[in-house]
């Protein structure tokens, strides 16, 4: 267990906008879900992320923002582990240090990610895509023998209730539109039973219905679940309602709710230019 | 249209060598046929004037009761015992066809009258150099006495022939031919041996050791050989055969030879010769009684490098008395010492460059195409033996239709030749196969070799499956004596040379041309040069072009140093792999580096561990060094990397 | 819903019904019929089946169970292996010493222990790493290790640094030249250029005999079934569904948190083993092993019997594996000159014209025909419409 220890000012600033004086004192690394402290990682000399901090609370649900280029993929490629960053600390939970571990041990840690582009297996079934996301033993040998119990098989039914694919059991992933291939890689997450759940544009290419239903799925996990969500459509971020950070050059330009950040000069003059 | 003119060179020129091609093989099969009419005396007398090595072959066997009729196709054969069984020659075409038994061949017998024009043959035959040849016959002796004698009378005759022969002799590379006697030179070609006559140095093909027995001399031949050699060449004409006289004459002086050496050394004109006679002379003076001579020999002999000055001084430090001179020899000793070890580094450096060299010529078109199209071309190794069979097409059409004087440009021709066979090849392949296989670099991979084996078969088809032998013109042959026993052949420095060039070359093509600037940015993110309005499907063909082009360049390169066969790609296909993955793909710098490492590090393995050990070392260490770093040494980093 | 959930969640068979009748009756053919075929009717019965074809079907098993071991780890797990004829060498290999060890003071020199080519290169004692192979459980055990080890060893170190696509091609193809530069010295103590050969008898039987052979064949006939079924039962699992992810979109599978590394090794070293007991049934039916089986060539060639076969598709590896090879023993027989060219179409035309293999083509073909029968019905119901 990491000792408790005080946070530096700048991620007191930005994760206490909006909380009592009286609490601020309180918080500690170990509190947080995932925590983020001076990361910085250049490619070929440009620097896609520099210095950033980012706190993010158990069951909190945050939104990021930012103009192309700001860093808000290769933030995750980090949280993720696809990418080493060549200075700072990531840790999950308060204790786990990510910059140590791979995708693989990361993602058994209970981190999920959905992709900016949809990825799933396109020449597996609905069901097999579940199948493999399900929470169960990873290793070869296991894989070889495992059989599903009639647990999982609730968790799968309620997952293809919960992102309405049920209709759709035994296509092959190939064959469904981009919106239910979303679906389907939310659903995946769904069953993966992760704490932490990074959403990659979720809504890309949605309809507004579909956009308004997956704003309530998000929701109700909410709480349950850590979220943090990257999106463009700001309509969609309000619908959220959750504490914004933009990200601007690689590091955080400003935090709050939608409308702190949004009346915020400094991210009008970056999303209007100067 | 013009696309296709290329090609309608290649089919124009494939038909032109197939209406040249001899019929030699058919006329002798027909004149051999002739043996078993009932008075085989026209066969007999038509062989003896043949200058056909084959036919004297098939009359020694005839004289030995070798020659055979095989019962199955009535194909005259010479036929050799090997156990129970005789390993068969057909004797029309000289090729080691199988092992026969005894009751499917039918020796074929020489009528009385017959024999006597068969045993007038041989004279016949040798008509020429009748008094060397059988001075050289001695030779075959097994006594070692006999070969003594045998040397001695070649020796008198003072024909500088006699120079190879008794290099070889003493090297153990004088050979009798087991199918038919006959006494011949090799030289090491690859894992076989090169062949020529002793008589008139003619080439006489390519053999494996197998079907050779060596002569083998003792070291006291060896020396009277050397000294032999020594007082021949000293008479030649040629200075690199003075030179070498002399050098032969560094440890095994006699009385008689100094003073022969003493008078050339007066006559000698060319001084790279004269230095290397001074040095044996010094050598004869290293023991002269009179103190200031053998310190003046010690000053010649402590300036070269060469280790058997340095087993010389060695010996003599081990008897001098003389505290001045033993300090002389001393100093003289570690000079050479750090010299050699220096020119061995040095040595093993060039080699190793020079065999770099070749592999970066190989290796450098397929870093081309691999870098901008992502495909590996399996058939690249057969673009490379392309430009080698072009290589050996344009010499036979400059000797059949060239006066002989302008062999020796053949080369330069044949360079834009193989460039434009193998880039047409190369498009034909591109356009035809591999732009439907866009993205599936798995199946790219698949369907080129499949071309590549239809290549090579092709080529089998067309020139047979022999090796083909391409000559160096006069202008590449010989070596350049770089410091002082260490030499390096005109051919390797050509290679070396012409390597940077086609390097500059491609660079600039690169750096400066607008199908450069295209290429790069297909190379960086195709969709996005698509978009920019860039023709890709017209760059990826000008790189196909130019790669497999340069791939063509190479095989005339490969020519000069080695055979041309229809595998010669397949050898230097896996290293070329090598060097692109080693090197990191797509980029130049990469393959240079790539490349010249791989043939520096094989060349310093080799003296370790020998030479396939050390290729499996470098190939592991290449898996292990691919682990570290999968993208190879000069890799782009980032996001688009992973892509 | 729930139902069809647990309809699905069922283990998978391994053959479905008319799966298992097909199964069981090529079996009964191959392993009852063409020996009784060989056996029972007299020689000059038209039914009788020359004796030379035994092994011949016995090479083609072999052959088939090295297709299936390669489509196993490029048709499921994506990984093009141009190595795996080194892992069918090393099983080939590893029996080989045993049969070598076997003649015993029957060679031409007549050493009780040493095998000929020692003799002749004046070799005292037997190499540490020739103990042991007079025994056959040993040997076999070595038919498994020898070339599991190596795709262990391999495979961890490519897998592990996500060496993928091409490059691992390269890397296998480097793997195999390696070993048969290796294999060609005589240091080695393999035999050199001319390998292992001249056997006599195996665990006792003369190795020439009409009846061993035919028991050699059954034996890969029945091994190729085992195998068959082996690489159904994983294909057929979550693991296999694993591999066919890992496959498509292997940097997702690392996100789910699986480990490729891990499910790509255990299909590579399988699909070794099996290659190696490939290698270990065609040694003694072809008489010889040598350094020529580890030729880079040789290993691209079994890539061709599975793109022709159909990738993907166990039996469409066996079905390419035993075609190829029928294809070239009658053309190097009749026309030795066409083989390589034929050779070199078939890789040409498997990528470019019919990527899915035969077995594909016939889908398609039944889908067509499906199709086309609709469309009569179609028309024949508007006919009936029309004449209403």
């Amino acid at each position: 267990m990491r000792p408790a220890m005080p946070l530096p000012s700048v991620l007191v600033e930005n994760a206490t906008a909006g909380l009592a004086p009286e609490v601020v004192g309180k918080v500690r690394v170990s509190d947080t879900q995932l925590y983020l402290d001076g990361v910085s990682v250049s490619f070929d000399g440009f620097r896609a992320i520099n210095n950033l901090a980012l706190m993010v609370a158990p069951g909190e649900l945050r939104t990021i923002i930012g103009p192309n280029g700001a860093g808000k993929t290769t933030m995750m490629d980090i949280i993720t582990g696809k990418t080493k960053p060549d200075a700072g600390e990531v840790l999950f939970a308060g204790r786990v240090d990510l910059t140590k571990l791979d995708e693989v041990a990361i993602a058994n840690l209970g981190i999920g990610r959905k992709f900016q582009k949809p990825t799933v297996f396109e020449n597996l079934t609905v069901f097999e895509n579940f199948e493999l996301a399900l929470k169960s033993a990873r290793g070869a040998w296991k894989t070889l023998l495992g059989r599903l119990n009639s647990e999982a098989l609730d968790r799968i039914a309620w997952a293809l209730d919960t992102v309405g694919l049920d209709t759709k059991v035994e296509d092959i992933a190939g064959s469904l539109s981009h919106g239910q291939k979303q679906w389907l890689e939310i659903g995946m997450l769904l069953v993966q039973d992760t704490q932490l759940i990074l959403l990659d544009e979720p809504v890309a290419g949605m309809t507004d219905a579909e956009t308004k239903q997956t704003a309530e799925l998000i929701l109700t996990l909410k709480g349950e679940r850590t979220l943090v969500v990257v999106e463009h459509d700001m309509e969609f971020v309000r619908d959220l309602g959750a504490k914004v950070t933009v990200l601007h050059e690689g590091s955080v330009l400003s935090e709050g709710t939608v409308d702190h950040v949004q009346n915020d000069p400094r991210v009008i003059e970056v999303y209007l230019g100067r | 249209m013009q696309r296709y003119l290329p090609l309608l060179l290649v089919v124009l020129m494939l038909a032109l060598v197939a209406s040249v091609r001899p019929a030699g093989a058919q006329d002798l099969a027909a004149t051999l046929s002739g043996l078993t009419d009932s008075d085989p005396k026209p066969a007999i007398e038509s062989l003896t004037q043949s200058s056909d090595d084959k036919a004297k072959a098939a009359l020694a066997a005839l004289a030995a009761g070798n020659l055979y009729i095989r019962t199955a196709d009535n194909a005259v054969v010479i036929g050799e015992k090997d156990g129970e069984m005789i390993v068969v020659t057909n004797a029309a075409t000289g090729d080691i066809e199988d092992m026969a038994r005894p009751e499917d061949l039918q020796a074929i017998a020489v009528p009385e009258e017959a024999k006597a024009l068969l045993a007038g043959a041989a004279p016949a035959a040798s008509s020429g150099p009748v008094d060397f040849a059988t001075a050289l016959a001695g030779l075959k002796s097994d006594s070692f006495a006999d070969k003594g004698k045998a040397i001695d009378a070649l020796t008198a005759l003072g024909d500088v022939r006699a120079i190879p022969v008794f290099r070889a002799l003493a090297d153990g590379r004088l050979f009798l031919r087991k199918s038919d006697g006959m006494m011949v030179i090799g030289a090491p070609s690859g894992n076989e041996i090169a062949l020529t006559s002793p008589l008139d140095g003619a080439a006489l093909g390519i053999a494996p050791s197998s079907t050779l027995d060596p002569l083998f001399v003792n070291n006291n031949l060896r020396n009277v050989l050397r000294e032999a050699v020594g007082r021949l060449g000293l008479g030649s004409a040629d200075p690199a055969a003075r030179r070498m006289a002399a050098n032969a004459l560094l440890d095994n002086a006699t009385p008689e030879t100094v003073a022969l050496l003493r008078e050339a050394y007066g006559r000698e004109t060319v001084d790279g010769v004269k230095s290397v006679m001074a040095l044996s002379l010094a050598a004869a003076e290293i023991a002269h009684p009179d103190k200031v001579k053998r310190q003046e020999a010690i000053a010649v002999l402590g300036a070269a490098s060469d280790l058997r000055v340095r087993a010389m001084l060695q010996a003599r430090l081990n008897q001098e008395q003389d505290p001045d001179v033993k300090a002389a020899l001393v100093k003289a000793f570690d000079r050479m010492q750090t010299k050699i070890t220096l020119y061995s580094y040095l040595e093993n450096f060039i080699q190793g460059i020079s065999l770099g060299s070749v592999l970066l010529l190989a290796a450098v078109g397929l870093a081309i195409t691999f870098g901008v199209m992502g495909v590996i071309n399996m058939a690249h190794g057969e673009m490379i033996m392309l430009g080698a069979y072009s290589a050996y097409l344009t010499q036979e059409i400059f000797r059949a239709f060239f006066p002989p004087s302008w062999i020796g440009a053949y080369l330069i021709v044949a360079l834009p030749v193989a460039f434009l066979i193998a880039a047409a090849v190369g498009v034909a392949i591109e356009r035809g196969v591999i732009r439907f296989l866009y993205g599936r670099p798995l199946e790219t991979m698949l369907a080129t070799w499949g071309v590549s084996l239809c290549l090579q078969q092709a080529v089998r088809s067309i020139f047979g499956a022999t090796n083909k032998e391409v000559a160096n013109p006069s202008w590449m042959t010989g070596a350049i004596d770089v410091a002082g026993g260490l030499a390096v052949t005109w051919n390797r420095v050509y290679i070396i040379i012409f390597c940077f060039l086609v390097l500059g070359l491609i660079a600039l093509i690169l750096k400066r041309t607008a199908f450069g600037l295209h290429m790069r940015a297909v190379t960086q993110n195709r969709q996005m040069a698509a978009v920019m309005g860039i023709p890709t499907a017209r760059v990826d063909a000008m790189t196909f072009a130019l790669g497999s082009g340069i791939a063509g360049m190479a095989g005339v390169a490969l020519s000069q140093i080695g055979n041309v066969s229809p595998n010669l790609g397949t050898i230097y296909i896996v290293d070329s792999f090598l060097v692109v993955v080693f090197g990191g793909v797509g980029s130049l710098m990469g393959t240079l580096v790539g490349a010249l490492t791989l043939g520096v590090v094989n060349k310093i393995l080799e003296p370790v561990a020998g030479a396939v050990l050390g290729k499996v070392v470098v190939l592991v260490c290449i898996i292990l060094f691919i682990q570290k770093r999968p993208r190879g040494l000069f890799a782009a980093k980032g996001r688009s990397a992973d892509a | 819903m729930r139902n069809q959930l647990e309809t699905l969640a069922k283990p998978r068979p391994l053959l479905d019904r008319k799966g298992w009748a097909a199964f069981l009756a090529i079996g009964f053919v191959l392993i009852v019929l063409v020996p009784l075929l060989n056996i029972l009717p007299g020689r000059g019965s038209a039914l009788h089946l020359s004796d030379y074809l035994i092994p011949l079907l016995g090479k083609y098993a072999c052959y088939a169970i090295l297709a299936l071991s390669l489509d196993l780890v490029w048709g499921y797990a994506g990984i093009l292996s141009l190595g795996h004829g080194a892992f069918f060498a090393l099983g080939g290999y590893a029996m080989g010493m045993y049969l070598m060890r076997q003649i015993g003071t029957r060679g031409v020199y007549g050493h009780p222990e040493l095998p000929d080519f020692m003799v002749f290169l004046n070799w005292k004692e037997l190499p540490w790493y020739w103990q042991g192979f007079d025994s056959f459980p040993f040997a076999m055990l070595m038919v498994l290790l020898a070339p599991g080890i190596l795709a262990l060893v391999l495979g961890w170190f490519a897998f592990r640094s996500r060496v993928t696509g091409v490059y691992i091609s390269i890397v296998t193809q480097a793997m195999t030249f390696a070993l048969l530069l290796a294999f060609f010295r005589n240091d080695m103590g393999f035999g050199g250029n001319n390998g292992l050969t001249d056997f006599k008898d195996i665990l006792g039987f003369p190795i020439q005999a009409p009846s061993t052979r035919i028991g050699l064949y059954v034996v890969s006939v029945i091994v190729l079934g085992l195998c068959f079924l082996l690489c159904r039962f994983v294909t057929q699992s979550k693991l296999g569904r694993v591999l066919l992810a890992v496959r498509d979109a292997e940097s997702r599978v690392r996100f789910l948190g699986y480990s490729p590394t891990a499910a790509k090794l255990f299909a590579f070293v399988l699909s070794a083993l099996l290659a190696g007991i490939a290698g270990a049934l065609y040694v003694p039916q072809v008489g010889i092993i040598n350094p020529g089986e580890f030729s880079p060539a040789n290993s691209i060639e079994i890539a061709i019997w599975v793109a022709v076969g159909g990738r993907g598709t166990l039996y469409g590896a066996i079905l390419g594996g035993v075609v190829i090879n029928l294809v070239k023993t009658w053309l190097t027989g009749a026309a030795p000159e066409l083989w390589l060219f034929v050779l070199g179409g078939l890789f040409i035309a498997s990528t470019l014209l019919f990527p899915k293999g035969i077995v594909g083509m016939v889908g398609q073909w039944k889908a067509w025909r499906d199709q086309k029968k609709a469309y009569a019905l179609d028309d024949k119901a508007a006919a009936q419409k029309g004449a209403e």
